[in-house]
């Protein structure tokens, strides 16, 4: 149930985000998700692809620090208090978040949301165990 | 002059004096510092193979690393007993460079500063703010005890607090003043913005070292105080402030002979070079008696003058330093080597840390910025931790240091590497 994602160091400077992209675009690689995080010298690049190990070895190679990390990527239903309700689920079990983002495409009527927690195996359980979808690496690759 | 008889002691008499202390200083080292006896025999000397002045150059040369290796008091040569007091510097791997005094160490070198502020043109009834740091640093204890001996009256004021250093120069009626040139311009500055005139006010001297300037800067230092600006040298493996000294003539600064004998020496060879050349200067101290140092190289770069002075002195002069024969720094007065940031990465865990020191002035104060370039080993996909590493870089490093920096985390390979090695410093200071 986990997904891969990779996070990018980007220096706070013009022009790094259009390289990175450029990198993988040439390499025939499809962003399916993205969100950054910055302070104000740095920022921090986290991306869903189609192919995550041959992006993070392409990154790599073009001498951007990156690293893959395991997420989840949860159905949220698309209706108001729809993403209340699975935060509730993982704040009643004391799981915290790091970060969240939302997918831009849907997989079904349900908005779909990457979640970075600590705690990623009681995480799996306890969504599913409430029946909350979560997408398989592979589903999610493919979207 | 506060010693004329030896300020001014013919230079064959001065000679011989050397001479004697040398050879004494040459005994104490010997019976008493291993490192020393080990030296001397690797070079199959004596100390009674001392014939005369010029046989200094037989005798071997000592380094900051044997300081290191013999951490902290392995070359003091009396017992701890007699030891009154220590100071340190920061060192290059963490430990710090320890000197250690006498009771007489100390009294000598009050003399030798208060040589140095009668040079600036104090006395008796001279108000002197010393705005060195106090501490294991050896510049704020250092003036301190000199211009008492000389019998002014002491602010020990210390480094910092920029607001009260101008109300107690107003106030207190400061007419000496004693600091790194960075921070007297910075003071200039401050005080022009509060509206305190210092060119008309009380002060007209400054005694500035611990880092190096210009004559550009003493000018604007002139101008902006109403003051004559003073270099003074020095460094704690020899005694700390007060090794020379400018006169009035403003022509160099005088070395005080009778407790130091200097040498230019070639830094590739280690050759002994004529009055007038330039290259490494080296010390021997002659008149300590808890860290006697034989022919130390300062790692700094200098001209020594012989040239009768007009002030009546016959110490010989040794020019501004040039420069450095290592990548020593001098940050705000502190000496800072790029070894001691790569020994702090190396301490959390980094194999091959690429790093570099910006360092630049702004409004007349040193800014020290610490590249380091994040591998995957530092690499958190967290905000938090990334700025946790940053955090942590920073204290490390301002402990090792023992000055701030700014920690700026950038991305691999933007680090300019010059023939393979990495560049480690970029110094924009324009002095």
């Amino acid at each position: 149930m986990k997904v891969q994602q990779i996070s990018v160091f980007l220096e706070n400077k013009s022009g790094r985000l259009a390289t990175l992209t450029d990198v993988l675009g040439k390499a025939g690689i499809n962003i399916r998700a993205l969100s950054i995080a910055d302070t104000s010298d740095f920022g921090i690049l986290r991306l869903i692809v189609n192919q995550p190990e041959e992006a993070f070895r392409i990154l790599k190679e073009a001498g951007f620090t990156a690293s893959l990390t395991d997420i989840i990527a949860v159905e949220v239903k698309d209706e108001p208090g729809g993403l209340a309700a699975i935060l509730k689920i993982l704040e009643s079990a004391g799981i915290n978040i790091e970060y969240l983002y939302a997918f831009l495409e849907k997989s079904s009527n349900d908005a779909l949301v990457v979640f970075r927690v600590e705690q990623i195996e009681d995480a799996i359980n306890l969504l599913t165990k409430n029946n909350v979808n979560l997408l398989k690496g592979a589903e999610v690759y493919k979207l | 002059m506060f010693n004329p008889e030896i300020e001014t002691m013919p230079r064959e008499q001065l000679r011989q004096l050397q001479f004697e202390r040398l050879k004494k200083t040459v005994e104490l080292v010997y019976e008493n510092v291993p490192f020393y006896k080990q030296t001397f025999k690797e070079k199959g000397l004596q100390p009674g193979d001392l014939k005369s002045l010029d046989d200094l150059k037989l005798l071997p040369f000592t380094v900051k690393q044997d300081l290191r290796d013999n951490y902290p008091f392995a070359l003091f040569a009396v017992p701890m007993s007699e030891v009154v007091r220590v100071h340190a510097s920061s060192g290059t791997t963490g430990k710090p460079t320890v000197v250690g005094y006498t009771q007489n160490d100390i009294d000598i070198w009050a003399e030798l500063i208060a040589r140095c502020v009668a040079m600036a043109g104090g006395g008796k009834g001279d108000v002197i703010q010393v705005a060195y740091g106090y501490g294991l640093f050896t510049g704020g204890l250092g003036l301190h005890y000199g211009a008492e001996r000389l019998g002014a009256t002491v602010i020990p004021i210390s480094g910092g607090n920029t607001r009260r250093q101008l109300m107690l120069m107003k106030d207190f009626g400061t007419t000496i003043l004693c600091c790194t040139p960075s921070y007297a311009l910075f003071l200039g500055e401050e005080a022009a913005e509060e509206g305190i005139d210092l060119i008309n006010g009380q002060i007209k001297a400054g005694i500035f070292g611990a880092e190096p300037w210009s004559e550009n800067m003493r000018k604007e230092l002139e101008k902006v105080m109403g003051i004559k600006a003073y270099n003074i040298y020095g460094l704690s493996e020899i005694m700390g402030p007060g090794v020379s000294m400018e006169c009035e003539c403003q022509c160099g600064m005088h070395i005080m002979e009778d407790c130091f004998i200097p040498e230019i020496i070639d830094p590739e060879t280690g050759e002994t070079l004529p009055y007038g050349s330039k290259g490494e200067l080296v010390f021997t101290t002659i008149a300590k008696e808890a860290f006697p140092l034989i022919r130390y190289r300062t790692r700094d770069i200098s001209v020594l003058r012989e040239e009768k002075c007009g002030c009546g002195r016959t110490f010989v002069r040794m020019e501004r330093v040039m420069g450095r024969t290592d990548d020593m720094l001098i940050i705000r007065g502190v000496n800072v080597f790029p070894s001691q940031i790569e020994s702090v990465l190396l301490e959390i865990g980094e194999t091959e840390p690429h790093y570099l020191l910006v360092v630049d002035r702004q409004g007349n104060l040193d800014n020290l910025e610490v590249w380091v370039e994040v591998s995957e080993k530092m690499f958190s996909d967290e905000v938090r931790k990334l700025e946790e590493l940053e955090k942590k870089l920073r204290h490390e490093i301002a402990s090792v240091l023992g000055i701030s920096a700014k920690i700026k985390l950038v991305e691999p390979k933007t680090i300019p590497r010059s023939e393979g090695k990495a560049k480690r410093v970029i110094d924009k200071r324009e002095l």
